[in-house]
């Protein structure tokens, strides 16, 4: 088997699917989080400088869950089909979300009656909720386990999805994307909307410690398949403890009101949950829970090793040039928002 | 219903959806490119305020475009998981590079093309939108490149057999340029040129008739028209070029496409017609020996007819096929007329002096658009019963685990949103023509980066 690094090729394929996934929790995660808190501001000036905040770098953001997404069906089509057709329903969810988020950015500001402007925000806002507890869901659902059967194919009924578990992991992402989103408006707002805003950030970052607890507790007790790893190799420890001490830095750094450096630490934090994710997945991607024999792991999904290489190859050529852009945009945009005639 | 109906209707409605926005972006990006160049090139503050116009229509096409898009990424998995387990290894590579090289590139330089105004300089500017155009350009490439490889298989094995059995790749520049990609995308890549250069005649075309934004809109229109008038003639020959593809590749949707039954004999074209299925019949007005003359320049040549292919894999929707296809040249052939006509119009010098031809210019927007969409809903069924060529039939790509009902919840909820959507993008599109061009910038004569230019003199 080829090999790169000394990994094989579908583990390479797996950490650059991580890779992505990572960068879009960490990129869209900051919009949706904005979008999930932007009722909570009230002056029409405050939510129009909020929106314009994530306007010219959502949709460059969105592109990481394209990217990642087709990155997913490229590397692994198994897991693609089976996970998506799966979960069916919280996937056209996902859609109908993603949909009303972008033409909510789109259309709100075009019109000036109040009542157009309300319906959007309020549409914008729970949107990016969806969203936010949607991914948590998937998630959830693809670490305790969905029930695959032969030929990959889903046999469990169609709400299952909405499990306790997921549910809790839902809501745990919602609250970590909002304490990341205040702290990106933090840093490009300034006045009434800032003040709000560190006290918004504070609150979310209580919110997002509490339901974390709750999931680590219940993953302790109730899914013990996601600790074994740990188990036999004891120095990854070193991972969730990262985490940990990643999570306890970041409400030091908004009480020392030092919010640029909160929002690297929660796309670190971001970075490192994934990484822990991995680590108890890895080498299996989808965890039948019917069977073991059914379990898709990276090694009966991944495509062959030709069109692995090829993507590769791809993946090695496109990323410098996606983050080059990506770091021009947000170079473009440094700074305050100020409203000008072509924002939103 | 059952979910291979409600699911093949789904992925219809949505990809027709999403397709009227592409290539309306995709030309108008050229258009605004050569307004921005003509700029730079000129200085003449007219052609920024005409890009800075086309931009804001540009961003509700994209926008719609970028929202709707991802719909059908999601929905190979979700509705057509057994397609997506054969297809993807060779697939996959496709729509990976797609997104790596040209969604990234558009949306990366979007927020600059559309916000940056003020920001950047108008070089870089320049630049931004054309990286925002290439970047459209380069997602016609891939998504075109997998829908080929659909259409003509090639640099790929079938590895396992039954339900295991799937494709994979062995020749990555075989996949690439497989027997129909390239045809097919200058086919693609012209028709979006006139969506939207077509666009730009018809917004235009109407000011002049209100006698509003005049001088402005006679440049736009001569712009649109030049490009109108080369590339519905280039039309003709890459319409052509994709026809013999067809004839070589997949001579039964070509069968489909003029009606013709008979397996070995000389095949004629028609100009319009009905098709009836169980006759075997063609009403209309045909041209004897047409399609093979047009195949093989000699009209008693004989075309593979659809009798030479067994009924399980013949196309089934053949006088649909035969009229989608029939109406796309249809509209195709008037586009050529008009502009070389409009261009007579201009050689004379009495362009704008025919109010009848300004009316007509407003209402042939939709050949275009109704052509690109039309085009596309004979290629694709003209390629069934098969989701992939000779190789995977469509009643057996589809997700094992979905039912029906599920189907339908989501096919409703396409529906709704695409009609909400719709509404609104007539009723923004309407409001920006309406609002027009800002040309207050125009009396103003220093822009604000010849004033910052000056300021920096003065250090």
């Amino acid at each position: 088997m080829a090999t790169l690094f000394g990994l094989d090729y579908p583990t390479l394929w797996f950490l650059v699917i991580g890779g992505l996934f990572s960068g879009y929790a960490i990129l869209d995660g900051f919009d949706l989080g904005a979008g999930a808190l932007h009722l909570f501001f009230k002056k029409e000036k405050s939510r129009r400088i909020a929106l314009n905040a994530v306007g010219p770098v959502w949709d460059g953001n969105e592109v990481w869950l394209v990217i990642g997404g087709g990155a997913l069906f490229a590397g692994f089509p198994v897991v693609y089909a089976s996970l998506f057709s799966g979960m069916y329903i919280p996937f056209m969810l996902f859609l109908l979300f993603l949909i009303f988020r972008a033409i909510s950015i789109e259309f709100r500001s075009k019109e000036e009656m109040k009542w157009w402007r309300t319906m959007w925000d309020i549409s914008y806002s729970v949107a990016s909720i969806a969203l936010s507890v949607l991914l948590g869901v998937v998630l959830g659902n693809v670490l305790i386990g969905i029930e695959i059967g032969p030929q990959g194919n889903f046999q469990g009924h169609w709400l299952e999805f909405l499990n306790p578990y997921a549910l809790l992991v839902g809501v745990t992402t919602l609250a970590l994307f909002s304490t990341h989103g205040a702290l990106y408006l933090l840093m490009k707002t300034e006045g009434r909307l800032y003040a709000k805003l560190s006290i918004l950030a504070r609150r979310a970052i209580i919110f997002f410690i509490v339901t974390f607890s709750l999931v680590t507790l219940y993953t302790l007790i109730y899914i013990p398949h996601l600790t074994d790893r740990f188990k036999d190799l004891p120095w990854l420890f070193v991972v969730p403890v990262l985490a940990f001490l990643s999570i306890a830095n970041i409400p030091r750094l908004i009480s020392k009101r030092r919010f640029r450096d909160g929002f690297i630490f929660s796309a670190i934090t971001m970075s490192l949950l994934l990484i822990v994710v991995a680590i108890e997945l890895y080498p299996v991607m989808l965890l039948s829970t019917v069977d073991e024999a059914y379990n898709i792991t990276i090694y009966n999904a991944a495509s062959s090793e030709k069109s692995l290489g090829i993507m590769l190859t791809i993946a090695a050529i496109g990323t410098p040039l996606v983050l080059a852009y990506t770091a021009f945009v947000f170079w473009t945009f440094r700074g305050k928002v100020e409203l000008d005639e072509t924002s939103y | 219903m059952d979910v291979e109906i409600l699911s093949r209707i789904q992925f219809a409605f949505t990809v027709a959806f999403h397709y009227i926005y592409p290539p309306l972006s995709i030309g108008l990006g050229l258009i605004m490119v050569a307004l921005e160049g003509q700029y730079l090139r000129t200085g003449n503050k007219e052609y920024h305020v005409l890009a800075k116009f086309w931009t804001k229509i540009f961003a509700l096409t994209f926008g719609i475009g970028v929202a709707t898009g991802i719909v059908m990424e999601f929905e190979f998995g979700t509705n057509w998981a057994t397609y997506s387990r054969y297809v993807g290894d060779v697939f996959g590579s496709a729509l990976a590079a797609e997104g790596i090289f040209a969604f990234a590139l558009e949306s990366g330089f979007l927020g600059v093309l559309l916000f940056g105004w003020n920001r950047v300089s108008p070089r870089v500017h320049f630049i931004a939108t054309l990286g925002v155009w290439l970047g459209s350009m380069f997602s016609a490439v891939w998504i075109v490149v997998a829908n080929s490889w659909q259409q003509t298989p090639a640099g790929f094995h079938v590895v396992g057999e039954g339900l295991d059995a799937r494709a994979e790749i062995t020749d990555f520049w075989a996949m690439v340029f497989n027997p129909s990609s390239v045809e097919r995308l200058v086919h693609v890549w012209l028709g979006a040129f006139l969506a939207g250069a077509f666009l730009v005649l018809s917004v235009h075309a109407y000011y002049l008739l209100r006698n509003r934004h005049v001088e402005l809109s006679k440049k736009a229109f001569k712009i649109a028209l030049i490009v109108a008038t080369i590339v519905s003639l280039g039309q003709l020959v890459a319409g052509h070029a994709s026809a013999d593809g067809v004839a070589e590749n997949q001579p039964a949707k070509l069968a489909a496409l003029e009606g013709h039954f008979e397996a070995d004999a000389p095949a004629d074209m028609y100009l319009m017609g009905w098709v009836d299925k169980e006759s075997q019949q063609v009403t209309g007005i045909p041209i004897p020996g047409g399609l093979s003359f047009l195949l093989h320049f000699d009209f008693n040549e004989p075309v593979t007819g659809l009798n030479a292919f067994p009924i399980e894999d013949q196309p089934p929707a053949l006088n649909a096929i035969f009229q989608f296809y029939h109406f796309m040249v249809a509209f195709g052939m008037i586009m050529i007329a008009l502009t070389l006509y409009a261009s007579f119009q201009w050689w004379r010098g009495k362009l704008f002096e025919q109010r009848w031809l300004l009316w007509v210019f407003v209402f042939a927007v939709l050949l275009p658009n109704l052509a690109n969409q039309f085009g596309w809903f004979a290629a694709e069924m003209g390629r069934q019963p098969w989701v992939v060529y000779g190789l995977l039939r469509t009643s057996d790509a589809l997700s094992a685990s979905v039912q029906a009902n599920q189907v339908l919840f989501s096919l409703i909820m396409f529906f709704l949103i695409y009609a909400l959507l719709f509404a609104l993008f007539i009723y923004m599109l309407n409001k920006k023509i309406k609002h027009g061009p800002s040309e207050d910038q125009l009396q103003d004569h220093r822009s604000r980066h010849e004033e910052m230019a000056e300021a920096a003199g003065k250090l």
